[in-house]
Formats: structure tokens, sequence, C-alpha cells
């Protein structure tokens, strides 16, 4: 990794160390051991470090002044297609979802009996995923977490991911938070994965050896070949991709894009997958949501 | 074609096309217009007029490329289209999609979303109910993804 | 196949309206492989039927040079109020339906 950023993530790493102290230890006060005097100095530096920094917070590279969703980088023909709720493919998908939400089939209970009428209840929700789930101490996508309703709730296997289904449910969901910003929790929870993630979008992989960030930070607004490089958001997701001829979750985008630099894509569902989702919802916070999404 | 006036037209997303002729393919490629558009004539001599194509110049992708076809007509039960025919020069069925209509139609416009196989262009024929035919031409140029896509299949 | 129908909410005798159709299917060209490698077989809606009053007011015969998820828009002459109903197959000979009704007023 490139000097530069390496240090850009020390300020992040010194944080980490000083939410770990602050967690496990009292700051002050308490039996004078050498533990908490330790404790003590370690969160003085902390205190210092923070008075110094210009900032306590984990900065992003791209500031919320010139943060711009995938559709401001797409043509006219795909906008319009986004915007026109007949039109927009993807609105099959969540007429569907509308279907499922009543109705899970057989004797279970539907999304509809616990959770009553999606318009209302549903309206916020997306906003906050992925999230940190406490019953199987994981980052979980809004995909993750139906599934987790179906077998917890409702008696039900999981839906097969990336299945129509789920695809539909999901955008469902999402769509009774379109127009509201994106805006995920980092806490000492979400912190690990976090930063996991963070690391991994600044780390090149794959046979191109190119890193999240060389095309979605170095280079957003160029081209390849007749594409226009987006900022990487996630917000427009679940979409309808026209490159698919289908409706897909930012899962499968996300898997597209190692597959563009030649790398070994996780698993739908995997750990990272959702982690990096966690990471993209930080970075692109207060973008709104605009599921169905529409791209090329 | 001065410079103002191709910019003008490059930037327009919809693009009226005045039909001047059916494109004649290269010789290494079959000509296989020709042969669909005398499936519909019959052989009766095809007129260019009357049919307007509107598809972007420039498609985001093959897959899905928004398509407008109109025919003038006042669509009265003695003057009207009765079939619009759309025929692609290149994809590798010639025939993408035929409309039958009729007077009940009020209006002969249909609007749909196709698929192209590349740059190429698209014929719309229409059959009329005096027994005339009419054609109207196209030019999109495709553009595909840039990045490699193993989710798809 | 989920469908959607769209006509205006009401319309005048006699006034000619603009009716949308958005259908779920892949059409499927014939000319992809699965990720195994095998050939996906050919299957596109190839018929599909409007009628409105009992009497047929579209019809539309569809190729593979139709974008999936197939999206039709066109136009009829409002005549009485009654449902428009639709009816498409599809080369594996699955067929579906959808209707609405249109609102004519004086």
């Amino acid at each position: 990794m490139e000097p530069t950023k390496y240090a850009a993530l020390i300020p992040g790493l010194i944080r980490s160390a000083c939410i770990g102290v602050h967690r496990r230890l009292p700051l002050f006060g308490g039996a004078g051991s050498a533990r908490n005097r330790l404790a003590a100095s370690v969160a003085g530096a902390c205190l210092l470090h923070a008075a110094l920094s210009t900032a306590a917070e984990p900065q992003r590279k791209i500031p919320p002044s010139a943060l711009r969703s995938g559709i401001t980088f797409a043509s006219a023909d795909v906008r319009a297609l986004q915007a026109d709720d007949f039109e927009n493919p993807g609105m099959l998908w969540v007429e569907r979802g509308a279907k499922r939400w009543n109705d899970a089939g057989g004797a279970a209970k539907s999304c509809r009996d616990c959770h009553g009428d999606a318009v209302a209840r549903m309206k916020g929700v997306a906003t906050r995923y992925p999230a940190f789930d406490a019953a199987s101490g994981r980052v979980l996508t809004l995909d993750a977490r139906i599934n987790a309703c179906r077998t917890r709730h409702q008696s039900l296997d999981p839906l097969p991911l990336e299945s129509d289904d789920l695809l539909a449910l999901s955008a469902y969901v999402a769509k009774q938070s379109r127009g509201m910003p994106v805006e995920v929790t980092i806490d000492e929870r979400t912190m690990p994965s976090f930063e996991r993630a963070r690391a991994l979008y600044y780390r090149r992989i794959g046979q191109f050896n190119l890193s999240c960030a060389h095309c979605h930070e170095a280079n957003w607004g160029k081209r390849i070949y007749a594409e226009t490089v987006s900022q990487g958001h996630g917000n427009g997701y679940p979409a309808y991709r026209l490159e698919w001829q289908a409706f897909g979750s930012l899962e499968r985008r996300l898997r597209a894009c190692y597959s563009g630099v030649r790398a070994e894509m996780p698993d739908y569902g995997s750990a990272e997958l959702a982690e990096l989702q966690l990471f993209l919802s930080w970075r692109g916070r207060g973008l709104p949501v605009e599921a169905p999404g529409v791209r090329r | 074609m001065n410079h103002a006036r191709r910019r003008f037209l490059a930037g327009c997303s919809g693009v009226l096309m005045a039909p001047l002729a059916v494109p004649r393919a290269s010789a290494e490629e079959a000509d296989t217009l020709t042969p669909a558009i005398r499936e519909v004539t019959g052989g009766a001599p095809l007129k260019t007029g009357r049919v307007t194509l509107e598809i972007p110049r420039i498609a985001d992708n093959g897959n899905a490329v928004p398509l407008k076809v109109s025919v003038e007509s006042a669509m009265t039960a003695q003057d009207h289209v009765r079939s619009i025919h759309l025929l692609s020069e290149k994809n590798p069925r010639t025939v993408m999609a035929r409309f039958f209509l009729g007077p009940r139609a009020g209006k002969a416009q249909i609007n749909t979303r196709v698929r192209l196989n590349g740059t190429q262009h698209i014929v719309a024929v229409a059959a009329m109910s005096d027994g005339s035919y009419w054609s109207g031409t196209a030019e999109v140029d495709v553009t595909e993804s840039a990045c490699y896509d193993a989710t798809n299949p | 196949m989920t469908a959607r129908i769209q006509v205006p909410r009401e319309v005048q005798r006699g006034a000619v309206f603009e009716v949308r159709i958005a259908i779920q299917h892949p059409m499927e060209t014939g000319f992809r492989y699965d990720l195994m490698g095998k050939p996906i077989p050919k299957n596109v809606i190839n018929t599909l039927v409007c009628r409105y009053g009992g009497a047929e007011a579209f019809r539309a015969e569809l190729g593979s040079g139709i974008a999936a998820n197939p999206y039709l828009q066109f136009y009829t002459v409002a005549e009485a109020s009654g449902d428009l109903e639709f009816s498409w197959v599809d080369d594996a000979g699955e067929r579906g339906s959808e209707r609405v009704t249109v609102n004519v007023v004086e």
C-alpha cells in the first residue's frame, strides 16, 4: 500500500485503539492499579490526539458536498427509466414483493401479520442497513435480515440468495425508504466490520491489481470505454441492471466488480460482502435510497 | 453538414431519422433486411416516409434500448395502419416484432424496448389499409459494459 | 408472471388513450449459455393480445429482439366502460393474463 494511503489509516487505527481502551477500562477513579494508570495515560494520549486531529471521526475521502449518486453519471435514457414508476422494470419486483409481503404461502405467518402495512411500518428501515444483528453477532444486509425473519419468526426456510422472491421482498421494503438518506450506524459493535471493510476498500486485488479506490475515488467522473466511472455508492440498489437484463442486489453488483478486476468473487451472503456494503453505506451516507434503481 | 448541426444531432437523445434508403449490407454480410422486407410487402414497392423511428443515437447497453415507432395516419376505417414490422440489420433474428393495429387504435404509435446486437440500423415497415407500404430507418451506436461481469450468464 | 397494466383513471368516450403493459419475463434469446456452459433454450413471449369490449384491439408478435421484461405502450379509442383483457403465451407454452377496467365517461 502506498505510504500516503497508509498514513491516512493511522488516525483510524489510533481511534480504534482509543475506543477499545474506553470500553474495557474506566478512565478515572477506581483502585490505583498499574493497569488503570496505563489506561489513564493511554486515554490521555487519546484525548491529546483527538485535540490535535482535524476531526475525531474517520473522514470520508469524498466530502458530503461532493457526493453524487450513480444515477447522476447515467445517461438520460437510464435516468428516465428510473424516474418512471411504470417503465422502471424494478417495479415488477416491487409488485411481486408486495404480494409476498401479504402472503408467505401455506400456513406460515406473513410479514404483514407481524409488521403490518409495509408502506407505513417499513419507512426508513432500508436506510439503516446493513446493520448489526445481536442474535447472530454479525452485520446483516437487508436481504439477510429478511431471511433471518423467515427462519426465526415464520418457521420458513430462508429464500435462496439472489432469488426473485428475496429480491422482490428486498425491493418492496427498500422502496418504502425511497428518497430518504442512507444512515448506517458505526459503533463499537460494527466498528471491527467497518475497519476490515475499509482496509479491503483500499487493498489492491485481482489480476488487474486494483483497489476499489483506484476507480471510485481516484478516477470517478472519468471514462472507461463508453462508461463514466461513478463514485461507487450503493444507494441505487437493489436495481434493474440493463447488463443483467434482470433485477439484482448490491451484492451481485459488488461481485461483478470483483470479476471486473479479475479477482475471485466472494460468495453471496459472505461476511466480506456484508461488511463491504456497511462501509459503502457509511461512505455514501446522506445519499437518498433510490430502490428500485435502474443502472446500465 | 455544418459543425453546429452535427453537434446538435449528436446531443439529441432521441433522433428523428429522415429515411433516405434502406441500408445496404456490406459484401461480406448476408443481406437479411431485403428478404425480411419482401416477406412483409410481398414484393410491392416500399415507399419512404410517414414512419418515424425514435431511438437513442447512442445506446447504453444493447440489452434494452427504448424505441418509439409512429406512423402518420388518420386511423379511420378507410385509411389506417394495419401493421408495423420492426426489422434489425444485424441481430441474429431479423424480425424483432410485428404489431397489428386497425382503426380502433386511434393512433399508430408503439413504444417498447428492443435488444440490439451491436451498432446497426433498424427499419420499421408499416402496412397500410390501402395496400401501400411505408418505411422509416434509424441508426443506433450500441455501447457495452466497460467491465467484465462474471455474474452474468 | 408478474404483469402491470396502466391506463388513465378515466377517459372520455371517443378519446384516444394510452395503454401500457410491463411483464416480468426473461425473453430468453436462445443464444446464451449458463454458468456451466449449457445453452439456455429460447423462450420468449411470442404473442400478446389485448381485447377490449370482447374484440381484439391490439396484437403483438414478439421475438428475441424485444428486451427482457417486455414493455409495450400503444393506443386505443375509448368506447364503452369495460375491461381491457390481456393474454399472452411464451415459447414454452406458458400462458399469462391480466385485466384492467377502463372507466369511460361521456
